[in-house]
């Protein structure tokens, strides 16, 4: 493998007493297409706005291609940054603010605007090019925002919750806009988000940050299938995630008592446990079944439904057990019309040992 | 239920009408006096007369006057523009401590009582040896017309998007760029219009400029000495010329910042 392109080493950022970045240590490959996801205030907008040269580290170093950009002006790199907020030239025609880096960089008028017609042609918007921005339309301006940055042709492009201002039908289309684009640039996109379609959805790789340390990195089904501790299970898809005691271990097989009972566990070949020790594990909502039936067996929890939300050919069910730990079954809407919901009678979740993830902490 | 209501509407229109009866009549009485050929303003009116401009025109006293007070009014806007812009964009800009004590300090000359400003300042131009010089006076409306133009230009940059600046840097524009090319140019209609702001109260104030002027008087000056101990039709001349001078910048100033707001209403 190539050296990487962008290099975190020990990197911390402090806004006074708040750290909001704590020592990151991330490698971006040449090419990649990375997702930099967590709540709001996790630091992954301070990590984009450290890389963009916008914020200084307060200990580390990162490298771009190589070279220490510690000290390194916001306009002496060139790592552009979609907004979120996108940040267009309001007084500015679409073209204009297209020529804007070029200008910078000392173009002549001629080539500026031979260059930013042909990316504002590559995006849909030839024939919106003398219109002030704003007279388009949202997804108009985000292409504006996007042609900016690319116009220079950089080898990075930074992008900051970039979809979060337009209509659902519209995120789906950009996203699908934004992996092509990147795939035929074959420069790295490194993209914040706290949405996980998002994130999901275009990245080769994500990052998921809480509380200013990478929690997990991995590709995207990988961390939905394993997430690595609690804080990742609980922010990425609907998991259920029980903790209690190790009873009994034969092998790679476990009990964990729970308030909500006993269930089996299959311990990672990585992980020893002795008796008594605390464990947490994750079932994905969409891996549990749900009956009206006691099915008998391991792992099998009786529960009543506490409400119900319907979002097309998935339902997501929320149930509690005896003891109050809640649940949640994300089940094919079509199953559905095999159970009884509503006599309010008692349902039985149960899963497979193999579908329960054992989490680090 | 409906006829109350319309008591009440009725009662403010009469209310406004009333307010900017009070408000102007008395400047459209100097207008239509200033035209008129009696040397008293009674009614009934005398005839129709430029006389009284013509004598104006013809005195060389307010001549130095005009001359004076445009000097001082077109410096003064120039310098207190540039300090409001300037005090702007530092609230703009940067976030520190004290930055609420800051502001207040900046914006608290015109609080301060007219007489008090114009002894104070007189009181410091003659210790330094300043005084009567036609820049003191400069200094003078500098000071009291600032926070005019800073608090019109800080109602222009706090509608700018606080990333606007952060991305010019990020296309590879450098801080002084950035600050020709993406704030100057937003901030255009609010400078404009506080340039107009600042000269219009600068060619109107009378009581530092008549402390501190000395000879150099401004034209409201010349109008307090010419109604001294006599009656002179003259001074509905010349207040109406001021009246215009002064009215044609605001509403320049004001056009200015309404547009603005139209335009930026759907974005």
């Amino acid at each position: 493998m190539s050296d990487p392109l962008v290099v975190f080493e020990n990197v911390v950022k402090r806004f006074g007493e708040f750290v909001a970045v704590e020592k990151m240590n991330l490698d971006i490959q040449q090419g990649e297409f990375l997702a930099l996801m967590g709540p709001s205030g996790c630091g992954k907008t301070t990590t984009l706005r450290m890389l963009a040269g916008l914020e200084q580290p307060s200990e580390g170093e990162i490298r771009l291609a190589g070279q220490v950009m510690n000290d390194v002006k916001p306009h002496e790199r060139d790592t552009p940054l979609v907004w979120q907020s996108l940040a267009l030239f309001p007084f500015l025609n679409a073209r204009e603010n297209v020529e804007f880096g070029l200008k910078m960089r000392g173009l002549d008028a001629a080539s500026r605007k031979a260059k930013a017609l042909n990316w504002l042609d590559r995006l849909g918007l030839a024939d919106f090019a003398e219109r002030p921005v704003d007279q388009l339309s949202g997804g108009q301006r985000q292409r504006v925002a996007l042609a900016r940055a690319l116009v220079t042709e950089p080898q990075i492009l930074l992008l900051d919750e970039p979809l979060s201002a337009l209509d659902a039908h519209l995120v789906i289309r950009m996203q699908g806009e934004l992996t092509k684009l990147q795939r035929e640039l074959g420069i790295t996109f490194v993209y914040v988000t706290h949405s996980q379609s998002e994130a999901f959805a275009m990245a080769d790789r994500v990052v998921i940050m809480g509380d200013g340390v990478i929690a997990q990195t991995g590709a995207a089904r990988e961390i939905y299938r394993a997430p690595a501790n609690r804080f990742v299970a609980e922010f990425v898809g609907r998991n259920n995630i029980l903790a209690g005691k190790v009873t009994s271990q034969v092998k790679t097989a476990a009990t964990i008592e729970t308030p909500a009972g006993k269930f089996k566990v299959n311990i990672p070949k990585a992980r020893s446990f002795s008796r008594g020790d605390r464990l947490s594990f994750a079932i994905s909502a969409d891996l549990v079944h749900l009956s009206d039936k006691n099915p008998r067996g391991d792992n099998v929890v009786p529960c009543t439904l506490i409400s119900e939300e319907f979002v097309g050919s998935v339902i997501t069910l929320f149930l509690e057990s005896a003891d109050g730990t809640e649940f949640k079954a994300q089940i094919q809407e079509r199953e559905l019309a095999d159970i009884d919901l509503k006599s309010g009678s008692t349902l039985y979740l149960s899963w497979p040992a193999a579908s329960a993830h054992v989490l680090e902490d | 239920m409906m006829d109350s209501e319309r008591a009440i509407k009725w009662f403010l229109r009469g209310y406004v009408v009333c307010l900017f009866v009070f408000v102007f009549l008395p400047i459209i009485a100097s207008m239509v006096f200033s035209f008129n050929s009696q040397r008293f303003p009674t009614v009934p009116l005398g005839t129709f007369t430029w006389h009284w401009y013509e004598t104006i025109w013809q005195d060389p006293d307010v001549w130095d006057a005009i001359k004076t007070s445009i000097i001082v009014s077109s410096c003064t806007s120039v310098l207190a523009t540039f300090i409001g812009f300037c005090t702007a964009y530092t609230d703009y800009r940067y976030s520190f401590r004290f930055k609420g004590a800051f502001l207040a300090l900046a914006l608290l000359p015109p609080t301060i009582p007219l007489i008090i400003m114009a002894l104070a300042m007189l009181a410091w131009f003659a210790r330094i040896g300043a005084s009567g010089e036609i820049w003191s006076v400069i200094i003078a409306h500098t000071v009291l017309t600032a926070p005019f133009a800073m608090a019109v230009i800080r109602l222009r940059l706090n509608q700018i998007d606080p990333n606007l600046e952060s991305a010019a840097w990020n296309l590879g524009a450098s801080e002084w760029t950035a600050m020709r090319e993406i704030i100057l140019p937003f901030a255009k209609p609010a400078i404009v219009s506080a340039l107009c702001l600042t000269a219009a109260v600068s060619f109107d104030e009378f009581a530092v400029a008549w402390f501190v002027s000395g000879l150099n008087k401004t034209v409201p000056v010349i109008i307090l000495e010419i109604v001294t101990g006599n009656i002179d039709p003259q001074v509905n001349a010349i207040g109406t010329f001021v009246f215009i001078t002064s009215m044609t910048l605001v509403i320049i100033a004001q056009i200015l910042i309404m547009t603005r707001e139209k335009k930026d209403a759907p974005a």
